[in-house]
Parts: C-alpha cells; structure tokens; sequence
C-alpha cells in the first residue's frame, strides 16, 4: 500500500505558477478556484484524498511554499 | 466506530537558510528552485553563521534579502572577483557567488575565468537561462542557435552572433578548477541532483579543495512566453541538446577525499 500523507500550502509565498500541479502523480492538487492570497494568486490547496507523501510538488516549488506530511496510523489506546 | 488517528511527521519542509520574504521572481521561475536549494545545503551542513554570499545584477540582484545568510551586492559580472577578495581575508567563511548568464558569461566572462584559473577556495552557483531575465529577454552569449530574444527577433544567427558558449566545459578546461559540473532544474529527479552538486560544490569548499562550480540550467517562463509547467518542457527539449548534463571536472583530491 502506498505510503499515506498531505500537502500544506503557505498561501503567502505560493505565486499560483501550477508546477506542483502539473508534477503531481496522484493529482491531488488544484489552484484555489474560489480563494485569492494577498497578492491576488489563487494559491495552490490540496483538494482530495490520495497523497503519497512523495515530495514530488516540494521538489518543484520555487517558492517553497510546500509542507509534506507523511501520514501513520496510531494504534487505538487501551481506555 | 472511532475514527483512525494519524501522526504527522514532516517530510520536506521550507529551509530555515530561506528568509521569510516572498521573492521578486516571476510565478514559475526556477531561480526560487536554485534558491532553496542551497538553502536545504547550508541548513544540512549547519553553516548558516558561517555563510557570505555574493549576489550578481541581473534578476538574483535581490538575492540578499532571500537567504539568512550574510551577503554582499557585486557590480555586474564582478561577483567571482569580490568572492576571491572575501574568501582570502576570511578564508573560515564559505563564500559562494550566485551569477546569472549575462552576468557571468557576458560581462563578467574575465572575472570568472580568472578565479578559476586561480583556483580561488569558492563555490560558484551559474544559472543558465538563455537569456537576459531582468532588462527583458535579450540575447546572452548563452542564447540557443535559432532562439528568438527580443534583441534576436528571427532568432539568433549564429553567422552574426556566433555561437552558444558552453560554460561549465570551458571552466573545466581550465587546470586551475577542481569541481565543475552541469546539472538541470526541469524536474524533480534532476532537482535532487542538483542539490547533490551544490553540496558536492560546498564540502569541496569545506575542505580548501579549491575552485568549484555548479551549471544549472533554469527556466525563464516570462520571457520565453511560456506558462511554467511548458518552460520546463521547452529547457527539456532544446537546452539539454546544446548543455548536455554531466561532470567535466572533478579533480582527483575530490575523488580521493569520497565527497
Ligand atoms: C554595467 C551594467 N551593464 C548592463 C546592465 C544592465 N543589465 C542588468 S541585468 C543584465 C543581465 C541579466 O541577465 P542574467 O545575468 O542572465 O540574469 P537573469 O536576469 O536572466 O537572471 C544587464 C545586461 C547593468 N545593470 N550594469
Ligand atoms: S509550485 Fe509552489 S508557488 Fe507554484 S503553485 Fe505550487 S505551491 Fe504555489
Ligand atoms: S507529496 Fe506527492 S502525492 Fe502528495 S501532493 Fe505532493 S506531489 Fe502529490
Ligand atoms: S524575468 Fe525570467 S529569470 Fe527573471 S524572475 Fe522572471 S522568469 Fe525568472
């Protein structure tokens, strides 16, 4: 199974450019349709499930606006 | 049923090296790629107080305001020759310049050339782009034959303007060099790479192995007329023919000292 995570966008330095979109293998990224950031970008979001944590989108961001999470489930704790 | 809990471990975060400052690059530009990634290599080597860097004029003129590092403004082409001056009189510092294609190769093509044949203890960041960002598209020595620029609007000729000057090659001819290699900012397999490279170029530094220098070829999606995700696909196509990847100098004191 492959490895479970998520993406936040720092819509202060994201510029709308669409490279993370454009690389992502899961396609799990879109520009906000309805959102605009300080400079009037519409910034990049996550907007579905499916992130594999593969910092492919980080990789490209010029502006380093990406942080990637990888996601593991914690056991339930005994009550 | 509850629902599953998850923890969250980070995977790739910003820099710390980066300032908290929104860049004056274009949306797209792959300078903000070079950026970071020197970034990442100076927070791995815990270097940030012990940094200096160098900025060029062109569209990194700014530089200085993005990276928490000290630095210093060069006049145009004169960042190699400020850097030499730096590094000799703090030779505890790591100096590294961060030049452009018209700044590097056009005006600056003595300063470069110079350092290297001195074999100056610097790191050299080139940044390819084919063309003059900052002053609007024109023709740089590194322009492609055929390519349109605003001051080659059929194209270049390489009959009147002669031909692209490859870089990290002419460098690497030079005995004076130690570490000389092309790398390309188009994807995130030749990203990861290139940040290789800038660490490579930076222990080469660390250890007084002398004169180093990282080619990057970079996209200008502004002035090529192109939206970012096409600009990398354009550096693809056409620059890679003329700027094959690779390493053209690697000294055998780099070889033997495993970095
Ligand atoms: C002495 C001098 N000559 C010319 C200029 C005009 N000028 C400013 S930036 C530049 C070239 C920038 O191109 P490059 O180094 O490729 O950097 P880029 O903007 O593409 O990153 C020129 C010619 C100047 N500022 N100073
Ligand atoms: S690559 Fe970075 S700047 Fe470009 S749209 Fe994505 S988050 Fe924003
Ligand atoms: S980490 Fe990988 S899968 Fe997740 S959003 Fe970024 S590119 Fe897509
Ligand atoms: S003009 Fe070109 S090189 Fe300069 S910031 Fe814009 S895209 Fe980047």
């Amino acid at each position: 199974m492959p490895a479970k995570g998520k993406i936040v966008v720092n819509d202060f330095y994201c510029k709308a450019c669409g490279l993370c979109v454009s690389v992502c293998p899961t396609q799990v990224i879109q520009l906000a349709p309805e959102r605009l950031n300080v400079r009037g970008y519409h910034p990049a979001e996550q907007f579905q499930d499916g992130c594999i944590a593969c910092a492919t989108c980080a990789m490209v961001c010029p502006d380093a606006a990406i942080t990637v999470y990888r996601l593991t489930p914690v056991a339930e704790q005994e009550a | 049923m509850t629902e599953l809990q998850y923890k969250e471990t980070v995977v790739f975060e910003r820099p710390t090296a980066l300032t908290p400052t929104q860049t004056t690059y274009c949306p797209g530009c792959t300078h903000g790629v070079a950026h970071r990634l020197i970034a990442e290599v100076i927070d791995e080597m815990g270097i940030r107080d012990d940094t200096i860097g160098v900025a060029p004029v062109g569209c990194a003129v700014f530089a200085y305001r993005f990276f928490d590092v000290d630095f210093v403004e060069a006049a145009h082409g004169r960042a190699p020759a400020m850097a030499t001056g730096i590094k000799r009189s703090l030779p505890d510092r790591f100096v590294f310049t961060y030049q452009g294609d018209g700044d590097l190769v056009s005006i600056g093509m003595a300063e470069i050339t110079h350092a290297a044949a001195r074999g100056e203890n610097i790191t050299v960041i080139f940044i390819n782009n084919a063309n003059y960002g900052m002053t609007g598209g024109q023709m740089a020595p590194t322009t492609l034959p055929g390519q349109k620029t605003t001051s080659s609007p059929t194209g270049r000729d390489v009959e009147l303007a002669g031909y692209p000057i490859q870089m990290a090659e002419l460098i690497a001819s030079i005995q004076g060099t130690s570490y000389v290699v092309r790398r390309s900012l188009h994807d995130a397999r030749n990203i990861r790479q290139a940040k290789k490279a800038i660490r490579t170029a930076f222990e080469v530094q660390k250890r007084g192995l002398g004169f180093a220098m990282v080619e990057l070829l970079s996209t200008c999606p502004t002035n090529w007329h192109l939206t970012p995700p096409d600009a990398m696909n354009w550096l693809k196509e056409n620059m890679l023919p003329v700027y094959p990847l690779g390493d053209y100098k690697i000294h055998d004191a780099v070889k033997s000292a495993g970095i």
